[in-house]
């Protein structure tokens, strides 16, 4: 658990993260801090750019893509409780006339769960969830990052923030019938695509469900946001929790 | 002409039938994981064929000429069309030489991308196909919705109908065993009557000026062999260079497909038996213009698996016919914008982006890059919504200044919180099925200020 090294880490926390969910994003950084990382936060931060991006306005993002490079060139890592925030910058980043500041930061950003598990090297947590939990991979985190094992290929299985969940106490991750399927959020898709939006995010919901979870989890809040969405319109008793809340060691009351 | 999303949301108004069709199409794919998992080397497998095919398009004018040169050799006739017009006519030329009027088609997507059945009804000729699945969807008037599936949208019930009206078996009977046989007696009798056959290709060889085509009714040999003249269209990215890459190729193409190790026929097709006459149509069609777009260049690997389609979360839930072309799904939906890219530029927004497809492709084509690039072409083309690009501009500038972003933030959590009737109402697509966000009582940000500080 003790992290001797003396890191300097910058915190990105993604627009939506920072307005809608700041629980998930003050359990990314109470981890972190209790991990022993030095975690800065730079207050001029405000988005990764994917929302122009993704909808074809990549041209667009060159304001955006400037203030990332001015607010993060400085750490030794970069981190993001957010699989799809991080793969656009490791993909997309790029500076008018800071390219090479560019380029470290695209090598130098990390996803939470894959900082835990392949810089930190954690081993075990201190956290406590008595729950059936539900792991819901993200697909930019998943097939994009490669955060855990794809079931379309023929390769060793493994899954970084399962084995992370797998320190919490108490949890019991449910078996899914599809491991990885697609939430449907998939950015403006889930208004420019309502119909379908709405029905994969249905019956990724109904997997869950249907295999006794009573949270799920993820490292993406855009796939839980979407989910929750439909739990809440559902009436159900299934909740959403992001994977940093868990094994920061959420409290029931918080939860 | 309606879009993607309108048509799948029409589609989705029967919400037993999207789960029947998800489901439907789900179990090929498990099928296809089975017999992929089984291959320990299949990720090399898929590597092989990608490199083989990245060869060809790169040598693409050097094979062309070589299969042709061969081809000629073998005393097959060989014809180039630049674009779908022109292969209709080479193929109507060709009947109408020989006094032909009725011809007897096996699967060939090439084909329905030209648009040759409604040609050909036009000239007066009568065109049976003879794949079950397309047998099916001609009877009913409507266009394939898989490329390897062609009706897998219809349920058995409904194919029951169809043969009731149009060939004649009992009212109400829905036994696939019966259908199949009633479909098989109509197909004896058009095999044994027409004197023109009409395939597809599967792969071409360059070093031997042969091609095979790959069925699993045998209906291509049917046709072929019967046949005075059989005519074979293919579009020009179907070389392989040799013969034996035929083993990497006929070992990924089903697995892939339907997860069935091979299909039951893999028919060699060399030279004409004596007496017949033997014609390749080799079709561009817009091929050479994407060979010449770098990054959409390697959708020509494409060997018409139709994998992408069965695990893309989107397309088994809009059906194939909400994307409006020959070639459904995400691959078709790389494909179109370049044969029109007004007419289908909102098929690549039709996907999460969610990379599904580029993982079980075995040619590893990266289908979802090239969806995220056909976008932001389609946008600089000037094809999108104008409304979305004055959208687009003001969240750029909002997202690229700290201080409009933080004011931005506090009034948009405002009017959750105080006002929810502005965003709570069936005006905003995500409240129709979904409920909104929360509002916490600050962001983050401010949380941090004050803890943090």
């Amino acid at each position: 658990m003790l992290q001797i090294c003396k890191m300097k880490v910058g915190l990105f926390i993604p627009c939506y993260v920072d307005q809608f969910y700041p629980k998930a994003a003050i359990a990314t950084l109470e981890l972190l801090e209790k991990l022993g990382v030095e975690v800065d936060y730079p207050a001029q931060q405000t988005c990764c750019g994917q929302p122009m991006a993704n909808s074809g306005y990549e041209h667009l993002t060159g304001g955006c893509n400037e203030l990332f490079v001015d607010n993060f060139a400085g750490y030794d890592y970069v981190v993001s409780p957010s699989g799809s925030c991080a793969l656009h910058i490791k993909e997309h980043l790029h500076s008018h006339d800071k390219e090479e500041a560019a380029t470290g930061i695209r090598n130098k950003i990390y996803e939470l769960t894959e900082f835990l598990t392949d810089v930190l090297k954690v081993e075990k947590l201190d956290a406590r969830f008595p729950h059936r939990v539900g792991l819901h991979q993200s697909c930019h985190g998943q097939r994009g990052l490669k955060l855990a094992q794809m079931t379309e290929l023929t390769a060793e299985p493994y899954s970084k923030p399962g084995s992370l969940l797998n320190m919490v106490d108490g949890v019991e991750l449910v078996t899914l019938n599809r491991a990885d399927e697609c939430c449907g959020f998939g950015g403006t898709f889930c208004v420019a695509e309502e119909a379908v939006s709405a029905k994969m995010g249905k019956d990724r919901v109904a997997d869950h469900e249907k295999n006794g979870a009573e949270y799920i989890t993820a490292a993406d809040l855009s796939c839980l946001m979407h989910m929750e969405g439909i739990l809440k319109r559902q009436k159900s008793n299934v909740k959403v929790i992001h994977i940093a809340e868990i094994l920061n060691g959420v409290k029931e009351t918080v939860a | 002409m309606k879009n993607h999303a309108e048509l799948s949301e029409t589609f989705n108004k029967d919400e037993q039938r999207v789960n029947w069709h998800d489901e439907t199409l789900w179990w090929v794919r498990q099928k296809r994981d089975k017999a992929s998992h089984l291959i320990p080397d299949w990720e090399l497998l898929r590597e092989t064929a990608s490199q083989i095919k990245h060869n060809v398009l790169s040598n693409l004018g050097n094979y062309l000429e070589q299969f042709e040169q061969n081809a000629i050799k073998n005393g097959i006739t060989v014809h180039w069309a630049a674009d779908a017009k022109e292969h209709n006519e080479i193929v109507h030329g060709l009947l109408k030489k020989h006094g032909i009027t009725q011809m007897v088609k096996s699967k060939s997507m090439l084909t329905e991308e030209c648009h040759l059945n409604h040609y050909l009804e036009e000239q007066g000729i009568n065109v049976v196909d003879s794949d079950l699945g397309e047998l099916i969807v001609q009877l009913a008037k409507e266009p394939p919705s898989h490329i390897v599936l062609p009706c897998i949208h219809k349920k058995k019930e409904e194919i029951g109908d169809i043969f009731h009206e149009h060939l004649g078996s009992a009212k109400g009977e829905a036994n696939p065993q019966i259908l199949t046989e009633t479909a098989r007696i109509h197909l004896r009798n058009t095999f044994l009557s027409r004197r023109a056959a009409l395939t597809g290709v599967n792969f071409a060889v360059a070093e031997t000026g042969e091609f095979v085509v790959c069925t699993n009714e045998g209906n291509a040999d049917m046709g072929a062999h019967l046949s005075d003249i059989h005519i074979a269209s293919m579009g020009i990215e179907k070389l392989i260079p040799q013969r034996k890459h035929l083993s990497v190729f006929l070992r990924l193409l089903t697995r892939s497909a339907t997860g069935q190790p091979i299909t039951t026929y893999s028919s060699h097709f060399k030279k004409p038996r004596p007496g017949q006459e033997m014609h390749i149509v080799l079709v561009d069609n817009g091929r050479s213009v994407q060979l010449g777009r770098e990054d959409f260049r390697n959708s020509l690997k494409c060997i018409r698996c139709g994998a992408c389609m069965n695990t893309c979360p989107v397309y088994r839930r809009s059906g194939g016919h909400s994307y409006h072309t020959a070639v459904a799904g995400p691959i078709g939906s790389i494909l179109a914008p370049n044969l029109d890219m007004k007419q289908y530029s909102d098929l690549p927004f039709a996907s999460t982006l969610c990379g599904s497809c580029s993982n079980v492709c075995p040619v590893k084509i990266d289908i979802h890059t090239q969806l995220y690039k056909w976008r932001q072409v389609i946008v600089k083309a000037g094809y999108s919504d104008k409304k979305k690009t004055l959208a687009m501009h003001g969240m750029a500038k909002t997202l690229a200044s700290p201080t409009a972003y933080r004011l931005a933030g506090k009034a948009g959590r405002w009017v959750i919180k105080h006002t929810p009737f502005a965003v709570s109402n069936p005006l905003n697509p995500w409240y129709k099925q979904r409920e909104m966000p929360e509002a916490p009582k600050e962001s983050f940000g401010e949380w941090y200020k004050k803890n943090r500080g």
